[in-house]
């Protein structure tokens, strides 16, 4: 059965292509922020998460997608102001704490959507509507997977330029580029180190949180153990790949989440085959593509290391 | 007293049981330009981070027009008008000239103009003599033009005390005077300027008065329109100090130790920066390479000791062509040292103590290890006869060596790169930053090598240096030498006229 061939299938697959994306740019562009500022946030799949039931706590205790979205942001910015007070203020082990946060969330928010959510919790949340955009949403193919989404998508097509615009166009964003490279110069030049890297990192969480958000809000409407399943890793990933450039960090987002929905694709369109060959396939791509693009990987330099004055 | 400018009194800073300041007076009238001279590791540094707001004092006051105040940050030393350049450059390589000028300038509200403070900082840039380009990436610059863009981040903030650490370390004599002449503008502007400089000509061309600082204590303090250099110098060691040639005793061999032929190299730009270089070293000769900084001195150093791919030519050693050989075997076998110019990023590991830092070249080899084991005791005791004999001043070898002073680091890379009785000495700007009386001893340790036998290759952009110490002078420019000359017969016009770029027919 050929699916290429006609157009709304296409229209389909590229829509699939595009929900999928969304929760991993909005996860990538926080990692980039963070990352960017000299933080490693491997916290992004606890904020995933988190974002995702704040959101389901949130719609379900105020009946409204807008309560669940502020849920969801305070939450993930709750975990924010964790991972920036154990790293970026006491300089515990970036990388021990976020994986750490990880491992608290999947836990509490487990056991909180049980205590909350209750019996509830397989019914259906209210979520987000998608919204055509007059004339645009018109246009042949283009249209119907671009412009036929709901809110937070687009608030997803409006914080890629946002991030790129904030990182190289704005004094904060060549704060944020310094201190992840060399903190020295600017603390010097009295910038706060760990001001701005707090900032980002709460920053960074919260986006993560908003891809977590739009999976409740916007995409299955319910809240399920660790439904964050790895797209905080994937984010990671994406970070690494697009270089730590918000515009390119997208093009490889979207790229994962291409060759997740062909791997739905071959799934559904071949039952005989074992599923789990079809579900390695966006694994082996991101492998072939990390491969591919390795050449001269440069992170930023003071990455990982918490900085103290005092030195020459 | 005039109230108008700064006034420290009884400052101490203590590190662990160390004191690095003890009670230093200091007073600087508005207007004028103060320096402060003294040995390595005297605690000029120290006593400028803590004008910054970098350092906290454990005791004394500052006082900024008479009003008493406490520098919290360098943030807070920034809103009373004070503004550092730093001894080791505070430069974000990866981001552009312009961009690291504009880093943390207040005011610019949410839009980064580029182009316009590109503009200005250009004209600013000129007015002072100096030629940059506001885009290029910092890490593609050479040393001498970054310290030029580490000036400018200063005066572009428009500061009206401005503390300049050791401004000129790599500047060419050339730029030295256009700076110089900067100072004087900013004097009349009414600017109140502190000058730190082992360069006692340089002070005593635009200073007012002179601080002496001698491990941790004022020595001294006096105008310095009457004092001789000589006294100056005095006044800094303790001690009179030779600031002529020195001796040198044997004629150097006849054996042609090092044979360079066409070698040529790209920058980190991508350019060519090496245009085809030829020379020889005898065993115990000293190669002198002047110049102004940025002609390809820095390649020329990394492609000897194999830190860069060479694209041509070759380089042989007591007649073996080894362009092929890697770092390692280069350093190992062949016997290459290299003091590099660039002492935090490529000769050192800052947060390693010291005594690891010393073993760091041969730590595979005895006394540092035995087998596959290091022996962390023993070279402690290498380190610490190191230190004894080199006269680095510290507290301990087990130290980060993060916390010498400059000079001190710079006397520990020395003793490291000497000490392991190399064929092949490839020293570049071996006295950045060191005290007169350490330069002294470092060309001492020099002239000792020559006379072991080694072939030493000395780049620096100190003329003055140079024509001390080596046997021969090549001089280059843009990549190319354009003549290499005996000591005796370079006089200014001719090295003018080399580097400069007008070639000459070679002697070599
Ligand atoms: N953070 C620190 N911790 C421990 N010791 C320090 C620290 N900073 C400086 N020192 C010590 O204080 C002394 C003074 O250092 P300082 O850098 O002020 O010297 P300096 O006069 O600037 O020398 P140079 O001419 O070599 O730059 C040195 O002995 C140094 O080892
Ligand atoms: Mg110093």
């Amino acid at each position: 059965m050929s699916w290429a061939g006609d157009v709304s299938s296409l229209v389909d697959f590229f829509s699939t292509v595009l929900r999928l994306s969304t929760p991993i740019v909005f996860a990538a562009l926080g990692g980039v922020l963070a990352e960017r500022a000299g933080v490693f946030n491997v916290s992004l799949e606890g904020c995933i998460l988190g974002g995702a039931f704040g959101a389901a706590t949130g719609a379900y205790l105020l009946g409204t997608p807008v309560g669940g979205l502020v849920f969801g942001i305070l939450f993930a910015a709750a975990i924010g102001c964790v991972l920036a007070g154990l790293a970026v203020g006491l300089g515990i082990n970036q990388l021990v704490t976020g994986i750490a946060i990880n491992i608290l969330v999947l836990g509490l928010t487990s056991y909180l959507a049980r205590l909350i959510l209750g019996a509830d919790a397989t019914s259906t949340l209210p979520g987000f509507a998608p919204v055509a955009i007059p004339l645009l949403s018109s246009i042949p193919l283009i249209g119907p997977v671009l412009f036929n989404q709901d809110p937070l998508a687009y608030l997803m097509y409006l914080a890629v330029p946002l991030s790129y615009w904030f990182l190289y166009r704005t004094p904060w964003g060549l704060n944020v580029r310094a201190i992840g490279d060399y903190p020295v110069a600017a603390d010097t030049v009295g910038v706060s180190v760990p001001g701005v890297r707090a900032i980002c990192v709460i920053t960074s969480c919260v986006l993560g949180g908003l891809g977590g958000c739009y999976l409740v809000l916007c995409q299955v409407f319910v809240f399920t153990e660790n439904m964050s399943a790895g797209k905080g890793w994937i984010a990671l990933a994406a970070v690494i790949l697009g270089r730590w450039n918000p515009a390119l960090v997208f093009v490889a987002c979207i790229f994962f989440a291409f060759s997740e929905a062909l791997q739905l694709r071959l799934q559904f369109n071949n039952p005989d085959v074992p599923y789990q060959l079809f579900s390695m396939v966006p694994f082996l791509a991101s492998f072939v593509a990390l491969v591919a693009f390795a050449g001269r990987v440069r992170p930023p330099a003071a990455i990982g290391t918490k900085y103290v004055r005092g030195g020459k | 007293m005039t109230a108008q400018g700064l006034r420290l009194e009884k400052i101490s800073k203590t590190f662990g049981d160390f004191k690095a300041l003890d009670g230093v007076d200091m007073t600087v009238p508005r207007g004028t330009v103060h320096a402060i001279l003294g040995e390595n590791g005297a605690g000029k540094t120290t006593l400028m981070n803590i004008l910054y707001g970098l350092y906290q004092p454990d005791g004394g006051r500052i006082l900024i027009d008479g009003a008493p105040q406490r520098i919290t940050s360098p943030r807070r030393a920034m809103e009373l008008g004070i503004g550092m350049i730093h001894q080791h450059l505070m430069l974000v390589e990866t981001l552009t000239v312009v961009e690291n000028v504009v880093l943390g300038l207040p005011g610019q509200g949410m839009r980064l103009s580029l182009a316009e403070h590109a503009r200005k900082l250009e004209a600013l840039a000129k007015s002072f003599g100096f030629d940059i380009d506001p885009h290029q990436e910092v890490w593609k610059l050479p040393m001498g033009m970054r310290q030029r863009v580490e000036i400018l981040k200063v005066l572009y903030r428009d500061a009206n005390l401005i503390i300049l650490d050791e401004p000129t370390s790599v500047l060419a004599p050339s730029e030295v005077e256009g700076f110089l002449e900067g100072l004087r503008r900013l004097r009349a502007a009414g600017k109140t300027i502190i000058f730190i400089s082992h360069k006692l000509d340089e002070v005593a061309a635009v200073a007012d008065r002179v601080t002496v600082l001698r491990r941790g204590t004022v020595s001294a303090d006096l105008a310095v329109a009457g004092t001789p250099p000589s006294e100056m110098a005095r006044m800094m060691v303790g001690r009179d100090v030779v600031l002529t040639t020195l001796e040198k005793t044997s004629p150097t061999s006849d054996e042609v130790l090092v044979r360079i032929r066409d070698l040529k190299a790209r920058d980190n730009r991508g350019n060519q920066a090496l245009k085809g270089v030829s020379f020889d070293i005898r065993a115990g000769e000293i190669l002198g390479v002047a110049g102004v900084d940025g002609n390809g001195q820095a390649e020329l150093a990394e492609a000897l000791t194999g830190l860069r791919q060479a694209e041509g030519g070759t380089v042989e050693l007591s007649g073996e062509d080894v362009s092929a050989a890697g770092v390692y075997e280069r350093r190992h076998r062949l016997g290459i040292s290299f003091v590099p110019e660039d002492r935090h990023g490529t000769g050192l590991v800052l947060d390693l103590p010291v005594y690891q830092n010393a073993m760091i070249r041969d730590f595979r080899e005895s006394p540092f290890s035995s087998g596959p084991m290091l022996r962390a005791a023993s070279a402690r005791k290498v380190a610490e006869d190191w230190v004894k004999r080199y006269d680095v001043r510290l507290q301990s070898v087990d130290q980060a060596i993060r916390f010498l002073s400059g000079g001190n680091q710079q006397k520990l890379i020395f003793a490291r790169e000497v000490e392991c009785r190399p064929r092949l000495l490839v020293i570049m700007q071996p006295c950045k930053g060191l005290d007169v009386g350490a330069i002294e001893a470092v060309h001492r340790t020099v002239l000792a090598e020559r006379e072991r036998g080694t072939a030493i290759l000395y780049i620096s952009t100190e003329l003055e240096h140079i024509l001390s110490v080596c046997d021969r002078v090549a001089v280059m420019c843009a990549g190319r030498i354009t003549g290499i000359i005996a000591p005796e017969e370079a006089t200014p016009e001719r090295i003018g006229a080399l580097i400069g770029g007008l070639e000459e027919e070679k002697v070599a």
